[in-house]
């Protein structure tokens, strides 16, 4: 069972700020689904390479040429921030 | 008339407007129509995007009147996942944390499908950022099954299903992470087609699980929905991960039928949890297959029983990742904080739903110090025995077949105090996903008893689509279509 300290030190990890009812809630449920997945242990899996990308057989992924190419412009990438000044993401100070 | 034009296939709609018996703006007016009449029940679409459509159409009559139509999809109304990046047009993931964003460009999907003339109706429902079963994660409002409005689609891709059961669009776009659009196919009597990982650009595709993630169409037919893959499939320069592979004609040798053909079935596949009524109806698609020639092969998958949790570890792992980026800088909801630190975790509290935060807390357990190899590291091996089974398997087959899902559509709310059963309902489909095979849903009857359709999944070597169509058109052509869902 996660205890409710181990779940503020992942929240906090994932820059997720938790109310005490999702504490609970959230220790519950991801020990059931840990319970779950300790099914993978039964598992001998030495000498087995982990599957670390999803590309065919022999297929290396494809690049690019290194080109300077037209990318999206500040204007249209800045078109959605919530905050911003000049060609800039605007934030809340960072240094106190 | 709109009746008339509702009735038509994707195919048999384009020949039509080819013809020029009909129009696209008679089409996309039928189109808009239905969703009208239709839509306040069933909940498929966030947003109808009827101007824009019927600029489309006009622009696709006034190409088809000089004799200069693109091709079969040129005019043919369809719509996509609220996954797809659409330019100008909000696209939210189903969550509120992207609500009210605007995309500076078109996925390359979509890109594609205007390039060939296609009419955009809208954005379709989902669970919020793709991750559920029943499209009851989305954060704006459930989708009902046309078949039986007190039942789900499935999910996530379960507005990409249900508009095409209930003809609101003749052929849709969803995504598949661990069975997001076979399932939700199965349970609304679509065809719905999950492609070899790489095979279709994830470029402009809210990211879930980058390693599992893949587009894919549904639509009323398995033509309808070769033609609709035709279209999409290729390399991208923008998605590093899209194949390079030439891409096969998947309509060529549609009709061939499936005589000769080896049909494996995973005997790990028809055991404990399979509900009695999908197992009559399975088992009666195999044995049609055998009947057209086809011969069954006993196969076994062993290590497919770990499927979920070693999807459990990577999928929510790479979500973690990927959702790291909606931190109320850039796009989407930002709360007012004193500091950046605060503004990260009350935006990210306030946007994300439940589902979400569940994965990027599994997730970020998972691939924190301490634990990365115990369950991440772990997962990926296992991840490798289970394609190991499947390259095997082909050794001795052509396709897989078996059931698509456990159940037919379940109730609305029957799942969602229970995370863990909820995920069950994938058992069947995440193999594919982890395995990187394409896989399929096709329509095989109804449920004995409950009268709502049962989906057969079908399951292939990698980037052999063309006989994976090819065997369901096979199966569609021998038992006839489904009726017209019944309560859209």
């Amino acid at each position: 069972m996660l205890s409710i300290e181990e779940v503020r030190r992942i929240a906090s990890l994932a820059r997720l700020t938790l109310s005490p009812e999702e504490e609970r809630l959230y220790a519950g449920q991801l020990s059931a689904i840990l319970d779950y997945v300790k099914q993978l242990e039964e598992l001998d899996v030495s000498g087995v390479e982990p599957m670390t990308h999803a590309l065919a057989a022999g297929e290396a992924p494809a690049l690019r040429a290194d080109q300077v190419r037209e990318g999206l412009g500040a204007e249209r990438a800045l078109a959605a921030a919530p905050a911003r000044e000049g060609t800039a993401f605007l934030v809340p100070r960072i240094i106190e | 008339m709109s009746a008339e034009i509702l009735g038509l296939d994707l195919r048999a709609l384009s020949g039509e407007l080819a013809a020029r018996r009909l129009s696209s703006r008679e089409a996309t007016e039928a189109a808009l129509s239905r969703i009208e009449a239709t839509d306040g029940r069933v909940g498929a679409f966030l947003r109808v995007t009827a101007e824009g459509a019927r600029a489309d159409a006009a622009a696709a009559d006034e190409r088809a009147a000089r004799g200069a139509r693109r091709g079969p999809l040129d005019g043919i109304p369809l719509a996509v996942k609220d996954l797809f990046l659409t330019e100008g047009v909000e696209t939210t993931a189903g969550s509120r944390i992207l609500e009210g964003y605007r995309p500076p460009y078109d996925a390359t999907a979509v890109a594609r499908l205007r390039a060939a003339g296609a009419v955009l109706l809208g954005k379709l429902n989902l669970d919020e950022f793709a991750m559920g079963s029943s499209n009851e994660n989305s954060a704006f409002k459930p989708c009902r099954n046309p078949w039986d409005l007190g039942r789900t689609p499935g999910g996530s891709s379960g507005g990409s299903a249900a508009a095409v059961a209930a003809r609101q669009a003749w052929g849709t776009l969803g995504t598949d992470t661990g069975g997001s659009i076979r399932e939700p196919a199965s349970f609304c009597g679509v065809v719905g087609v999950k492609p070899t990982y790489g095979r279709v650009s994830r470029y402009g595709v809210v990211a879930f699980a980058s390693s599992l993630d893949q587009v894919g169409p549904l639509a009323r037919t398995v033509g309808d929905a070769a033609l609709l893959l035709q279209a999409i499939a290729g390399h991208d320069e923008r998605d590093m991960t899209s194949s390079t592979l030439p891409v096969g004609d998947y309509l060529a040798r549609l009709e061939e039928g499936a005589a000769g053909l080896r049909i494996g079935v995973p005997r790990e596949w028809f055991g404990g949890g399979l509900e009695p009524g999908v197992e009559a109806r399975v088992r009666e698609a195999l044995a049609r297959y055998q009947a057209l020639g086809a011969r069954l092969v006993e196969i076994s998958l062993p290590h497919s029983r770990y499927a979920i949790a070693a999807y459990y570890l990577i999928a929510p792992a790479e979500a973690s990742s990927n959702l790291a980026r909606y931190d109320g800088v850039r796009y989407g909801l930002r709360a007012p904080a004193r500091g950046l630190r605060e503004m990260y975790g009350e935006t990210r509290a306030r946007g994300f739903g439940p589902e979400p935060k569940r994965r990027i807390m599994l997730g970020t357990y998972a691939l924190s110090a301490g634990y990365y190899d115990a369950y991440y590291l772990r997962a990926q091996k296992v991840r490798t025995l289970i394609r190991r089974d499947f390259d095997r398997a082909f050794e001795a087959c052509d396709v897989v077949a078996g059931p698509v899902a456990p159940t037919v559509a379940f109730r609305l709310g029957e799942k969602l105090s229970d995370p863990l059963q909820m995920y069950l309902a994938d058992v069947f489909t995440i193999s594919a996903n982890l395995a990187a095979l394409p896989g399929l849903s096709v329509p095989c009857g109804l449920h004995p008893v409950e009268r709502v359709p049962v989906g057969l999944q079908l399951v292939g070597r990698p980037f052999d689509e063309a006989t994976l169509l090819r065997a369901a058109r096979a199966l569609e052509r021998e038992q006839g279509p489904l009726p017209a869902a019944p309560e859209a």
